[in-house]
């Protein structure tokens, strides 16, 4: 059936189910429901992970094709199956929401008091979606995934979430939801004109010329928003501000990802030609939203949603990258999604620390942490200096690849990714200035502790993976190498046929 | 051997920054000593064997990425040039640690201190070793972090922290050209590797990108790179608000890493730049308008440690024209005898500031001479040595540099020349200006300092010692190494001068009066000094009155001392005076173009853009939707921001047709 012999993948993306149907049966009082409920979370989310790091020893990087698939015939007189199976670049996309759930239930273990039983099933829930959307193979199957991510997060920041929670959820869910409904009559085409939704098999069926342009903007209804480009972003720093701490990780770890996969493994390779004639369009969204949205975080009062602002420049990073067709530029698109996911899932813990002691993220309550909490100082400087896209940690490869794809396309659009190097010095330094540098202004920080060992056990693998990303990217950059160089291949070949039927 | 000298020091950073809290601070800081000690004795060793020995070599260490033809690995690359910085790295940073030790010993967290300290030294030698332009981006990169570190090392300063700030973010907007250069060279070689790049330069040569030619361009940004961590005209800001940072940070910043790293990448690119003219001859321009202008500033400061900074400013643009005018040699003979009497000068500063109970403005100095008789005597040698006095060492290499360029001829070669001659009068002037007002005349400092005013401990005074024997003799030692008749066979193919360059031989060929006008140029500089401070102690602040437009706000010489009053920010008296006190108003240009701009912009995008235009449309798209319903279908929605928003849309349609398909 596949490389280990039993359904590695579907294990994975139902397991957390499992786990949340026993947290549902768990009886008893109040608190006993809750310690169980953190418990089995945990221990599911573990056991997922381990399980996902099968995918880590065994996935085979030297070949593009899909790997562990699994086929069960569902609709098919309609040509619609299930259908899972990981290839370079959804491999580590899997690992990376395996990941970061554990240290999500870990970061919620304390600051979530109130329905915590709710709370870590929606968790386990969204894990299911996020692991099931990265594995599918079917596109009405993705799309069942892509969607429903969102109900588990629209609970998360609407019942555990800040005083504006409601609004932002909703706003969130719209937003989001809107742009996908363009998606589904896209995909209803796609059907109609091939016969089936199985991805593998689409890719091998051109789509006319004419239809592409609209498919194309369908899906970037739906994509951009998710990633979010500039000007559909607004909804990102509303609704991380309300989110819970481990909402927010997950939201810019995992969820902000989903569109820019979805470029990647719908609109290049289905519409190479509307790809290759919209890229300027997209290189203009982005660079604006390097510049513009860096220049917001410049003036943001609130961390969180200078963070926020920040995520909507690095995913400019990301799709002009994607847009580059070439190889380091896509390396460094796929590179960056990770490193991001990594170093601004981080910096949210980071704020959630000092939002768990102060209940307050505004930047002015702060001041002088860096003497109160030396340690916390350290983490955070760190992730602060990742963010700024620093060699030798995560993010500079990515945007350091990005860059020079970019210039083989236009160097004024890798100046216009440059810029938000500085601009990102900027607005991070000063954030940091604020929180952690600086006289102590107020004297309730002073009985603040440092991190506590539960912190340090969330904190000890994003530092590990920061550092490791950034000094050895190269064994994560094997993983997508071939995938994106297969890519690459069907792209160049699909314009060639093009132009040789224009002529 | 090789691989220790650049990782001890990084060995020292882990036990300093992660175990100090437990081994103690003492323990922290003689470990950091010690791991630098053995770097030096690597460093050294690697020098005899390389540099003297002749055996240059590559370590390599692993792949960093390899991604699609781009191919960059960690490895250490050995030859004369970065072996010469190597040795002189790690020997000046060794003292600086041991000086710090005394330096540093009432402060609170020292464990802290010598962990940036040795992390500063370790990503300077990363940068000089690097094999390709990413690893040394990295170095760049990392210097610029430990120096970030550094400066707002007393955090609970605000003008620290805006000063570290500042470092970082106008370094970042130099490194932007690196990177795009780094990219260009990418594009245009297909590699990144020294060793690819350098003997495809001449296929290459008349490559064009964008109809510039490409050689060029690349030489063009990675000076620009150059500029931001070099402290070049225009991105020079930084550095005198970089004196915020301890003492010996600001030694550690001026002689021995960070500020060379952009001369160091110059000479490092001398294949590429031997053929790019145009970009050779912009460096030749900057590098000697840099020289005069940060002279003319360093000549009204009155705040010891900006003094010498001008005063490395200035020094550095004479090190960018000599590899301007092609003698990247002379470039680097300049960098390594400066290394010497710069850590000198500013650790007999911080001597001074020590002795003085942390006053640093010279007018509030005075009459110490005879309290301080080490630190004064080294202070001297470092003036002498500045100034470039016969045999001292920056006789050797300041002349050598006048020597080139007035040996290279042509337009941009003389306009340095004659700058560079400027300088060298002002050097001397500001020096001794300097000098005169810190040890002699009348005490000016209240009796509380001055009974204080002592002699440094042995921990600090060594290190000054040692470094004046260097600032002496290393000028006699190795110029005949560096860029005497044999310079060739001493730097193998560590520097490239092109076939029409014999800059090296030519400058031993000037008329007789030429080696002999830099040091009448500096006796004059100093007789001057001696006038105005000594002789005639209240012409200078007549002269101030003199070119200023508000005489009045000019403050008298013996300094009132104002208890408590210190660091109050200085009056501007307008006029030329002003003009030089105010370091030529570029803080308040930078300050009216980018800084406030940048900050209303960010306001208005947030609090219009966002808010009220980008949030208002689905806003109005939701009324719209409510009112389709009532079946009151209207055409004109009514709303601003729908229309607003729809323009924004077209407008970038619009700019991305004309952009990329017109």
């Amino acid at each position: 059936m596949n490389a280990v012999g039993f359904p590695l993948l579907s294990l994975i993306t139902f397991l957390p189910l499992v786990g949340a149907g026993i947290i549902m049966s768990v009886r008893g009082e109040d608190a006993v429901i809750a310690r169980n409920a953190r418990w089995i979370a945990l221990w599911t989310s573990l056991i997922v992970l381990l399980l996902s790091l099968i995918l880590w020893v065994r996935f085979d990087p030297s070949t593009a094709a899909f790997q562990f698939e699994e086929r069960l015939a569902w609709l098919p007189e309609f040509g619609v199956g299930y259908h899972m199976g990981v290839d370079g670049i959804s491999v580590l996309f899997v690992l990376l929401s395996t990941a970061l759930t554990p240290l999500c239930i870990l970061a919620s273990w304390e600051a979530i008091e109130t329905r915590v039983r709710e709370y870590m099933i929606s968790f386990l829930i969204l894990e299911t979606m996020m692991v099931g959307m990265f594995c599918a193979l079917d596109f009405i199957i993705f799309y069942v995934f892509f969607e429903a991510v969102l109900i588990p997060m629209f609970l998360i920041i609407g019942v555990w979430g800040g005083p504006r929670r409601v609004y932002a959820a909703f706003k969130f869910f719209l937003y989001t939801l809107l742009g996908s409904v363009l998606m589904l009559l896209a995909i209803l085409y796609l059907w109609y004109n091939a016969g089936t939704t199985d991805i593998p098999e689409l890719f091998e069926q051109a789509v006319p010329r004419a239809a592409q342009t609209w498919i194309f903007f369908a899906f970037l209804a739906s994509f951009a928003v998710k990633v979010p480009m500039w000007p559909v972003h607004t909804w990102l720093p509303d609704a991380h501000v309300e989110a819970p701490t481990a909402g927010s990780v997950i939201l810019a770890g995992v969820l902000l990802k989903m569109g820019a996969y979805g470029f990647l493994r719908f609109s290049l390779p289905l519409l190479p030609e509307a790809s290759a004639e919209f890229a300027p369009l997209i290189f203009v969204l982005s660079v604006v939203a390097v510049v513009y949205t860096s220049l917001v975080a410049l003036a943001q009062e609130d961390m969180k949603k200078l963070i926020a602002y920040s995520s909507v420049a690095h995913m400019g990073i990301v799709t002009i990258g994607i847009f580059t067709f070439n190889q380091q530029g896509l390396s460094g698109a796929l590179f960056t999604m990770l490193a991001h996911g990594v170093v601004s899932g981080a910096l949210f813990l980071c704020v959630g620390v000092l939002y768990d002691r102060v209940h307050s993220r505004e930047i002015l309550r702060y001041g002088g942490v860096a003497q109160i909490m030396p340690s916390y100082a350290m983490v955070f400087m760190l992730f602060t200096m990742a963010s700024i896209g620093l060699p030798g940690l995560a993010n500079f490869v990515g945007e350091f690849l990005v860059i020079i794809g970019a210039w083989a396309v236009n160097p004024w659009v890798a100046f216009g990714a440059a810029l938000g190097m500085v601009l990102g010095a900027g607005y991070m330094l000063y954030l940091y200035r604020r929180v952690s540098f600086g006289r102590i202004t107020r004297e309730d920080l002073r009985a603040l502790l440092d991190l506590s060992p539960r912190e340090y056990t969330v904190f000890a693998p994003l530092i590990l993976l920061t550092l490791w990303m950034g000094v050895y990217p190269q064994s994560f950059l094997s993983f997508f190498e071939v995938s994106v160089a297969a890519l690459l291949q069907r792209h160049e070949a699909a314009l060639g046929a093009a132009r040789l039927a224009g002529m | 051997m090789f691989v220790g000298a650049i990782f001890f020091p990084l060995l020292g950073a882990c036990i300093s920054g992660f175990l100090g809290r437990w081994i103690g601070d003492r323990a922290a800081q003689w470990s950091t000593v010690a791991c630098m000690v053995l770097a030096a004795i690597c460093g050294s060793a690697a020098f005899g064997q390389v540099a003297l020995g002749g055996h240059p070599l590559v370590q390599l260490i692993w792949t960093w990425m390899d991604v699609g033809g781009l191919e960059v690995s960690w490895a250490l690359r050995y030859d004369t040039l970065s072996v010469v910085m190597v040795a002189m790295v790690t020997f000046i940073s060794t003292l600086i640690h041991l000086y710090s030790v005394g330096y540093m010993s009432h402060d609170a967290t020292p464990a802290r201190f010598f962990a940036y300290l040795s992390l500063f030294t370790f990503m300077m030698l990363m940068l000089v070793t690097a094999d390709n332009l990413a690893q040394l981006f990295f170095g760049w990169e990392g210097v610029g972090l430990a120096s970030y570190l550094l400066i707002g090392y007393w955090y609970d300063r605000e003008s620290a922290n805006r000063a570290a700030m500042k470092a970082f973010i106008v370094n970042r907007v130099g490194d932007v050209f690196f990177m795009l250069g780094l990219a260009l060279t990418f594009y245009i070689f297909g590699s990144i590797e020294f060793a690819t790049i350098f003997p495809a330069v001449e296929a290459h040569a008349a490559d064009r990108f964008l109809g510039i030619p490409a050689i060029e361009l690349i030489g063009v940004l990675l000076f620009l790179g150059a500029c931001g961590k070099s402290a070049q005209l225009g991105l020079h800001t930084w550095l005198p608000d970089a004196m915020e940072g301890p003492t010996p940070v600001s030694a550690l910043i001026h002689a021995a890493t960070m500020v060379t790293a952009g001369v160091f990448l110059v000479c490092r690119m001398s294949p590429l730049m031997e053929y790019a003219p145009v970009a050779l001859t912009v460096v030749t321009v900057v590098g000697a308008s840099t020289a005069f202008f940060a002279a003319t500033i360093g000549c009204v400061q009155n705040d010891i440690k900006r003094v010498i900074a001008y005063s490395t400013c200035s020094q550095l643009g004479y090190m960018f024209f000599a590899a301007g005018v092609g003698a990247y040699q002379v470039a680097m003979f300049h960098l390594f005898t400066h290394a010497f009497f710069k850590a000198l000068l500013f650790l007999g500063a911080g001597s001074v500031i020590h002795a003085m109970s942390d006053e640093q403005d010279i007018r509030r100095m005075g009459g110490i001479w005879t309290k301080i008789p080490v630190t004064y005597a080294v202070m001297w040698i470092g003036n002498l040595a500045l100034a470039g006095i016969p045999f001292f060492a920056g006789y050797y290499s300041k002349d050598a540099i006048l020597e080139a360029a007035y040996a290279a001829g042509g337009g941009a070669a003389a306009y340095a020349w004659v700058l560079g001659m400027a300088a060298a009068f002002l050097t001397a002037f500001y020096s001794w200006r300097l000098l005169i007002l810190t040890f002699h005349g009348e005490p000016r400092a209240d009796h509380h300092v001055m009974e204080h005013v002592h002699e440094s401990p042995l921990v600090m005074l060594i290190p000054l010692i040692v470094l004046a024997a260097g600032a002496v003799l290393t000028g006699y030692l190795f110029a005949p190494l560096f860029i005497g008749e044999h310079a060739h066979e001493f730097w193998h193919e560590a520097i490239f001068n092109g076939p029409h360059n014999h800059i090296l031989h030519e400058m031993h060929e000037v008329p007789h009066w030429v080696p002999l006008a830099p040091t009448v140029m500096g006796v004059a500089g100093i007789a001057l000094a001696y006038v105005m401070y000594m002789a005639m102690p209240a012409l200078p602040a007549r002269l101030a009155r003199m070119f200023s437009a508000r005489p009045e706000m000019v403050r008298n010489l013996p300094l009132i001392p104002a208890e408590g009053a210190e660091q109050q920010t200085e009056p501007n008296p307008g006029g030329l005076y002003g003009f030089l006190l105010k370091k030529w108003y570029f803080d308040e240009l930078y300050d009216a173009i980018f800084v406030r701009p940048a900050r209303r912009l960010a306001n208005v995008f947030w609090k219009v853009g966002d808010a009220q235009i980008i949030d208002g449309m689905p806003n109005g798209a939701g009324s719209l939707a409510v009112e389709a319903s009532r079946g009151a279908v209207r055409l004109q929605t009514g709303r601003v921001a729908n229309y607003a928003f729809a323009m924004i849309i077209g407008l970038v349609v619009f700019v991305s047709l004309f952009l990329f398909v017109g």
